[in-house]
């Protein structure tokens, strides 16, 4: 199953190009979709700007007043998009910044989701990580800011915090442009499914909350089978999340997992322009 | 295809047997595993030590004298750098812009036997007025900018936000507006954009719809004109100087208890009851990136404004020097409106010349003046040889000769051009921005009427009290 | 006894959260600032003009206004220390 579906992504992007246009971005010539999430103040602007240089294009959200940009860059004769989401500290509340954040990463489906933390803040920063980690295993974290940790006296263990997580952690120092080539690689590898990530899950939900959320799950698989994220579409019910209810009364959610039937039926290769 | 609603009927009814704190219960478990995989994955010598020099700091900075002194420390190192430090590119840029290119621009169109109007049009009309906003608006946002990104970076800001937040609390506003209030005393149009820091929406509205009390970087020099040659001009000379920094530095006060005051009037009615949050980091200081700053600071904000701006300079220009030469029955356009808003401006105690201005001006409050004086001098009786249509600079004592000799002003309406000068409509590049960042007609719209309100209900009430008196 | 708040927590001190008081928005951002039931928070120093207070919570540093600071129920830690 893992070596197949290493295959089949070499070709097929997981992003879904009509989500995308709904929210707001055209997708253009790009091989992959690469968001760009994390806390306020964590570099996350600097790591955007490093990335893109003068490729990018400000605008906003589609009937928001949250502005937004988006950049592009080139690795390995790959196009990538990169779209910077807003800052936040959770995906979890209702403010316009986190449903923003948490729509695009769960109908945008991005390829790859980069997640910048500050290493001298890492617990309040891995709150958002794990949160991110509940709607998609394409993770990278980018452990930004190690220069400063380092002269606070923390170290941080990038390697342990990778098993931990189950995805790849690159240790950066973002405004030196320090770790900039090996986010690249890392961001490489998860798009094309080269690395397999076995994201963390929280599980110590409590038994009566556990019970709940298996019985929704099962019938949402039951109802979307092979839905990538169930137990996030679950959560977000359990939590009366107006966007995910939207999303089923509109029947929205079923597409989520449509690609990926197709992708094992059919072969959609991506739209390759060589600029 | 299948009707998923049972779903939706499910996910209630299990909310309602959770109870109330699942969401909490979520949070709860989530930062048990983050708490947990941090503690595993970091060493450090103390869990709550933070570093004692940002401690120490963080004591100077918020201290109760030490703070407040850092603060009109920084703010008057910033602004006495800025203005010193954009005199000396402002005026080769005058020079290269406003003088050489100007005439050479001139002498090509005539060698090119270019009729007159499309010469003036596109020559005095369109690019003096740009050439006009690039040298007097570039160096000072150029060298502004930079600073007030390095300030950011290094993470004093959010310290200032913390210091006084308990002012703007009181307005029902977020400490965090002293921030972009400060930026608007650069330009309005980049206060505008660093409310975005502001993360509840209340809070950011009424820091975009105060913005304008920031006395920006196109007003100072008409305040220190202004204030200089009537205000100061009033004065024993001894104390000339000293009167007119008091004059410009009480307009700019005034500014900023405007600004609380209309926040407060805001929150109180208009915006009553739109929900609102507070939060604030103080984020760890790091050394600031001096290269990157400049780069970045140029890029994103110096560029942006300077690209509005001229978007906005460029028309205004041609309809300067078209209100100017366009006459209808033996009067030009700008004549008439002249006469139009005479009994109005006089009323404010200004006059018909000034509230033109201030109508075809709008791009930019740098070519305000500069208006005034070709007006003036255009429908009046021309002592300093200007041109209809063509914005002109002169010196201290030319411009008081022509705006008391010919413009007939007095210190009242001298006194009434400073409040308006405060309180007006934002510029348009401002006023584009507003409506870029709210995507909203009627904010846009009461952004630009609440202030003009104001002015006109200011200059009217010291006109009314100079006469009684 | 009635029950500690954070806003009356001394500078210096640390109290462990027991509750939230707070609804909607203001309780969402509280618990986005890391404060939760059984968080440590240390109170390190105050706005020269009395108010906000900046607190440390799981390492960040974070001003909370005393309006915030009253809907949060606390317990003085045992062996608090500076």
């Amino acid at each position: 199953m893992t070596a197949q579906t290493v295959k089949l992504c070499e070709t097929c992007p997981a992003y879904d190009a009509s989500a995308l246009k709904r929210l707001g971005v055209k997708v253009g010539a790009a091989n992959y979709v690469v968001a760009l999430a994390g806390n306020p103040n964590t570099g996350k602007s600097t790591i955007f700007n490093a990335l893109t240089g003068l490729r990018q294009h400000v605008g906003n959200w589609p009937g928001k007043t949250v502005a937004r940009a988006e950049g592009g860059y080139d690795f390995n004769d790959r196009q990538y998009k990169l779209i910077d989401l807003p800052g936040t500290y959770s995906l979890l509340s209702t403010s316009v910044d986190e449903e923003i954040a948490r729509d695009f990463i769960l109908f945008g489906k991005p390829d790859v989701t980069i997640v910048v933390v500050d290493s001298t803040r890492l617990e309040r920063n891995l709150n958002l990580t794990l949160q991110i980690l509940e709607i998609t295993d394409r993770v990278v974290v980018a452990l930004n800011l190690i220069d400063e940790a380092q002269r606070h006296g923390i170290q941080v263990d990038a390697r342990h915090l990778s098993r931990r997580l189950g995805v790849p952690v690159i240790p950066m120092a973002a405004r030196r442009l320090q770790g900039i080539p090996e986010l690249l690689q890392a961001v490489e590898q998860v798009a094309k499914g080269l690395y397999t990530t076995r994201p963390h899950r929280v599980h110590q939900f409590g038994a009566k909350l556990e019970r709940a959320l298996n019985g929704l799950i099962a019938q949402i698989e039951q109802e979307y089978p092979g839905l990538p994220n169930a137990r996030w579409v679950a959560l977000r019910l359990l939590d009366a999340d107006a966007s995910i209810e939207q999303a089923i009364r509109d029947h929205r959610l079923g597409e989520l997992n449509r690609d990926i039937e197709a992708a094992s039926t059919e072969k959609a290769a991506p739209a390759e322009v060589v600029a | 295809m299948s009707t998923p609603l049972p779903i939706l009927e499910k996910a209630q009814r299990l909310r309602a047997e959770l109870g109330e704190d699942y969401h909490d219960k979520l949070m709860e478990a989530i930062y048990a595993d983050a708490a947990q995989i941090a503690e595993s994955s970091m060493s450090r010598s103390s869990r709550h030590a933070s570093p004692s020099f940002d401690r120490a700091l963080d004591r100077a900075l918020t201290h109760p004298v030490g703070g407040f002194l850092t603060m009109g420390i920084m703010f008057f190192v910033v602004f006495w750098i800025t203005i010193t430090g954009a005199n000396i590119p402002s005026r080769i840029f005058g020079d290269l812009l406003l003088d050489q290119l100007y005439t050479l621009l001139h002498g090509i169109a005539s060698a090119l036997g270019t009729s007159p109007w499309l010469s003036g049009l596109l020559i005095d009309g369109v690019y003096l007025a740009t050439a006009w906003v690039v040298s007097v608006m570039l160096p000072p946002m150029a060298i502004f900018f930079p600073l007030f990104t390095l300030l950011e970076d290094f993470g004093y800001l959010p310290r200032v936000a913390f210091n006084l937040d308990r002012l703007f609390a009181a307005a029902g506003a977020h400490g965090k507006q002293s921030l972009s209030m400060m930026m608007g005393f650069g330009c309005n149009a980049a206060g505008v954009i660093a409310t975005r820091i502001i993360d509840s929406p209340r809070e950011r509205l009424i820091a975009t719809l105060t913005n304008n009390f920031s006395i920006c970087n196109g007003r100072w020099p008409t305040l220190i004109l202004i204030g200089t040659i009537f205000v100061g001009g009033a004065a024993p000379p001894a104390l000339a100087s000293l009167v007119a920094a008091l004059s410009v530095v009480a307009v700019a006060g005034l500014g900023i208890v405007m600004t609380l005051l209309v926040s407060w009037g805001l929150s109180k009615t208009w915006l009553k009851g739109v929900p609102s949050v507070f939060s604030l980091e103080l984020p760890p200081y790091r050394p600031p990136q001096i290269l990157r700053t400049l780069y970045t600071s140029v890029i994103d904000r110096t560029l942006i404004v300077l690209w509005r701006a001229l978007m906005m300079a460029a028309p205004a220009g041609a309809v300067i020097w078209l209100t100017s030469n366009v006459v209808i029955g033996g009067v030009s356009i700008a004549g008439h409106m002249v006469n139009l808003l005479n009994p109005l401006g006089l009323l404010l105690g200004l006059n018909g010349v000034i509230l033109t201005a201030y109508v075809v001006a709008i791009p930019a409050n740098e070519i305000v003046i500069p208006t005034i004086l070709m007006l003036t001098l255009t429908l009046g009786r021309n002592i300093a040889g200007a041109q209809s249509g063509v914005m002109l600079e002169l010196d201290e004592g030319q411009v008081y000769s022509v705006l008391t000799q010919v413009g007939g002003w007095t210190l009242l309406t001298a006194v009434n051009l400073l409040l308006f000068s405060l309180l007006h409509n934002p510029c348009s590049t401002t006023l584009l921005t507003i409506w870029h960042e709210t995507k909203s007609r009627k904010w846009t719209l009461v952004a630009a009427l609440l202030p003009l309100g104001l002015g006109v209900a200011a200059t009217f009430t010291t006109t009314m009290l100079a006469r009684l008196f | 006894m009635t029950q500690l708040t954070l806003d009356q927590l001394e500078i210096g001190s640390i109290a462990v959260v027991r509750r939230l008081n707070a609804g909607g928005a203001i309780r969402d951002r509280l618990m986005d600032m890391g404060l939760l039931p059984g968080t440590l928070v240390l109170a390190e120093f105050r706005s020269p003009l009395g108010d906000p207070v900046a607190y440390r919570i799981r390492g960040a540093l974070i001003a909370l206004r005393r309006s915030q600071a009253r809907e949060v129920e606390i317990d003085l830690s045992e062996g608090a220390r500076e």
